[in-house]
C-alpha cells in the first residue's frame, strides 16, 4: 500500500520492568511488560529521538509491516517514514504500547502473576500521567535523556501535553493533533455511553469474563458504534453513505435496510473480536481524567507555565469530537506562557480521524515543524547502525492496532 | 531556499521602520504575518518574543518551514484569544485595507498592544489619482490587483486614516511616508505610495 517510502518490515520488542508502577489513582502495578517498536536509527548524541503516543484503539504498530502479516501496516505509517513528514531518515521514531492495552502491554487481559489469572477486574485505573511515567521509564532504558519531539493525535496529543509538562527539561517539542488538555462534558458522555454498553453486556462478568470463556461483544460492539460515529463529520457520513440502502426499496423492518447501518455493524463486529472490553473501559476512563489544569484551579495557562518545549498544535474544523476550539484553549494558554507555538486550523471534511488521513496542508506543516526542528538544533540522522535495544523481540501477532476508523485503514 | 538572511535591513522599506521602532528584547503580535519574513527578521535583529496570525494555509506553512510561531486565524474574528495589554507591539501590515471589519480590528489592537503599527497602500499617491482621473480603478505595485480580483475592501487615503484616528481617540506617535522605499516628506498624501504609522491610545 505505502511501500514506497514506508519503513519497510518492523519488529516489535518486549521489554520486562520489575519496577513497580504507582498509578495516579494509588494502586500499584508491581512489574509489567511494554511492547514498542522503532523506526529509524538514533544519532551519535542520542538527540534525533521521537516519541510517537497512540490513541484509544492503536498500538507501538505505528509505522512499516511484519513479515508474514504485510498487510497489517501501522496506523500512522502515511506520517512516519523515510522522506516522510516525520522522516526516519533523520529522527529516530519510537512507537510504544501503553499498559492497560490489549495489544501487547501488560493489561487487563495479561495473566496477574501472583494470581495466574487475567487482570480483568483487579487492573488498576491507568491515567494519562501514569502512561507518561511508563514511557519515560521505557526512555531511561533506551539511553533518552531528551526527546526531540513527543507526538500524538487525539489521546496521543494529552501524553504529549502530559510530557511537556511532568517533564520539561526531557521534550525539546511536542506535537499535539487534533487534541485537548480536557473533554467537555458532551465528550465524557460518549464514553460513559460506551462503557455502559460494555459494562450492562451479561457476558462482562464484572470484567472478568476471561474465566467464563466468554467476551462481552455485543457491550464493545455498541461502545464501538457510538465511537465511530463521533469520530466522522455529518458531511463525511453524508458523503460516504448518504441515504443508499442495502436492497431495492425498504423492507419496513428494524434490520439492516441503509448502507450506513451495514457498516457500522461491519465494522464494530471486527472491533469486538480484537479488543478488550476492560481495555476499553480503561482507556475512555484515562481521557474522562485527564485534566492537567485542574491541580492549578482549572487555570491551564498556570499549568503549563513550566513548560519549555516549542509545540505544534493542529485542529481539524470539522472535528466535533476535539474541536478546534479545544485546540485554541491549549494555544492560548501556551501564548500566555510565551512559549513557541504554531498553530494550523486544517480545513478537512473528515472529522476528528482527519489526523490519521493524508492531507497535503496537514502533512506539510508537521514536515515543516520536523524540517526546522532538525535545522535549529543541529539534528542528523543515525549513521544507521542500529543500537542494541533491550528488551526481546516480539512475534508479530495479529492484530497490533488498526486506525481508529474504517475510513482511514 | 535561501540560506543568507540580510543582516540588519530587509529591503522593504516598512518594514525596516517597523524594525527601527521596535524595542529590543519586546513582545510583538504580527497580524497577517504572511510568511513570517518581518517577525523572522524581527526577532533576528531585535531579539523579540513574538506570534504572528495568518489565515492561508500555505503561509503558515512557510511561517513554519521559516521558524516563525504562526497561528492560524482569521483577523477578521477579532484577537478574544488575547488578554488586554498582553503584547508590547501588535503590527498590521499591509493588511488594514484587506480587512472586513477595519475599525474593530483597529481598536482590537490598541486592546491587546500597549502600542499599535499599521501600514497600508496610500490610496491617494498621484498614479493612482491618475488612474481615477482617467476613469480607470488603480493598479499598482501596491495594489496590483483588478477591482474584480481585489481582496483590498477598504481602502483609505493618509488624510482619511489620520481623520480616523482623530475621531477614535487615537495618538500617532509617528509616521512615516515611502515612496519605491524613499521616504517622502513633501505632500506625503500625493507622493507617498505606502504609509507606516505608529500609534497607541490617546489618554483620557
Amino acid at each position: 500500500m505505502t511501500s514506497e517510502h514506508s519503513v519497510g518490515a518492523v519488529t516489535a520488542r518486549r521489554l520486562h520492568f520489575e519496577q513497580p508502577l504507582a498509578t495516579v489513582a494509588g494502586a500499584v502495578l508491581p512489574s509489567y511488560d511494554l511492547v514498542y517498536e522503532t523506526y529509524g536509527s538514533l544519532n551519535a548524541d542520542r538527540s534525533n529521538a521521537v516519541l510517537v503516543c497512540h490513541a484509544l484503539n492503536a498500538s507501538h504498530h505505528v509505522a512499516g509491516w511484519y513479515v508474514g502479516d504485510e498487510n497489517n501496516i501501522g496506523w500512522w505509517d502515511n506520517m512516519i517514514g523515510p522522506g516522510k513528514p516525520l522522516d526516519t531518515n533523520r529522527y529516530f521514531v519510537i512507537g510504544v504500547n501503553n499498559p492497560g492495552s490489549c495489544f501487547g502491554s501488560t493489561g487487563p487481559a495479561s495473566i496477574d502473576p501472583h494470581t495466574g489469572t487475567p487482570w480483568g477486574s483487579r487492573f488498576p485505573v491507568m491515567t494519562v500521567a501514569d502512561w507518561v511515567e511508563a514511557q519515560a521509564r521505557l526512555a531511561d532504558a533506551l539511553g533518552i535523556a531528551s526527546f526531540a519531539a513527543v507526538m500524538g493525535g487525539s489521546l496521543g496529543a494529552m501524553q504529549a501535553l502530559q510530557w511537556a509538562i511532568r517533564y520539561p527539561q526531557r521534550v525539546r517539542s511536542a506535537v499535539l493533533v487534533a487534541g485537548t488538555a480536557r473533554l467537555t462534558a458532551q465528550n465524557i458522555a460518549f464514553n460513559e455511553v460506551a462503557r455502559r454498553a460494555i459494562v450492562t453486556d451479561p457476558d462482562f462478568h464484572g470484567g472478568d469474563y476471561y474465566a467464563h470463556g466468554v467476551k462481552p461483544k455485543r457491550g464493545l460492539r455498541l461502545a464501538r458504534m457510538i465511537g465511530h460515529i463521533t469520530y466522522l463529520s455529518d458531511d463525511a457520513m453524508m458523503e460516504k453513505f448518504g441515504r443508499a440502502s442495502r436492497a431495492e426499496g425498504f423492507k419496513y423492518h428494524f434490520d439492516v435496510d441503509f448502507e450506513v447501518e451495514s457498516y457500522l455493524r461491519h465494522q464494530s463486529d471486527k472491533f469486538a473480536e480484537y479488543f478488550d472490553a476492560n481495555t476499553y473501559l480503561l482507556i475512555t476512563r484515562a481521557l474522562d481524567y485527564f485534566d492537567p489544569a485542574r491541580a492549578c484551579n482549572g487555570d491551564l495557562s498556570a499549568a503549563l507555565a513550566g513548560a519549555q518545549a516549542r509545540f505544534l498544535v493542529a485542529s481539524f474544523t470539522s472535528d466535533w469530537r476535539f474541536s478546534p476550539a479545544r485546540s485554541r484553549e491549549m494555544v492560548k494558554a501556551l501564548t500566555d506562557n510565551r512559549l513557541d507555538v504554531s498553530y494550523a486550523e486544517i480545513d478537512a471534511p473528515h472529522g476528528h480521524d482527519a489526523f490519521l488521513l493524508t492531507d497535503r496542508r496537514y502533512h506539510a506543516v508537521v514536515r515543516a515543524f520536523f524540517d526546522t526542528l532538525a535545522r535549529e538544533q543541529g539534528i542528523v540522522g543515525g549513521a544507521g547502525q542500529p543500537i542494541e535495544l533491550p528488551g526481546r523481540v516480539e512475534p508479530a501477532v495479529a492484530p497490533a492496532g488498526l486506525p481508529q476508523s474504517g475510513f482511514a485503514a | 531556499m535561501s540560506m543568507q538572511t540580510p543582516a540588519r535591513r530587509i529591503g522593504r522599506a516598512d518594514y525596516d521602520a517597523i524594525a527601527a521602532w521596535i524595542r529590543p528584547g519586546s513582545t510583538v503580535l504580527d497580524l497577517g504575518c504572511g510568511d513570517g519574513t518581518l517577525l523572522r527578521h524581527l526577532r533576528e535583529t531585535r531579539e523579540v518574543r513574538g506570534y504572528g496570525i495568518e489565515i492561508e494555509d500555505d503561509k503558515v506553512i512557510a511561517c513554519v518551514a521559516n521558524g516563525v510561531n504562526v497561528l492560524q486565524g482569521d483577523l477578521d474574528r477579532g484577537l478574544a484569544e488575547f488578554d488586554s495589554g498582553s503584547f508590547d507591539s501588535v503590527i498590521l501590515s499591509l493588511t488594514l485595507q484587506a480587512m472586513l471589519h477595519t475599525e474593530e480590528i483597529v481598536l482590537e489592537m490598541l486592546r491587546v498592544g500597549r502600542e499599535a503599527i499599521v501600514t497600508f497602500p496610500n490610496f491617494g499617491y498621484w498614479r493612482h489619482r491618475l488612474q481615477v482621473i482617467a476613469g480607470r480603478m488603480p493598479v499598482s505595485d501596491k495594489l496590483p490587483y483588478s477591482w474584480y480580483d481585489t481582496p483590498n475592501v477598504h481602502l483609505c487615503t493618509i488624510h482619511d486614516f489620520d481623520e480616523f484616528c482623530r475621531k477614535r481617540s487615537i495618538r500617532v506617535l509617528e509616521r512615516l511616508v515611502f515612496c519605491d522605499g524613499v521616504p517622502v516628506h513633501v505632500l506625503p498624501n500625493l507622493m507617498g505610495s505606502l504609509a507606516v504609522y505608529r500609534f497607541e491610545r490617546a489618554q483620557d
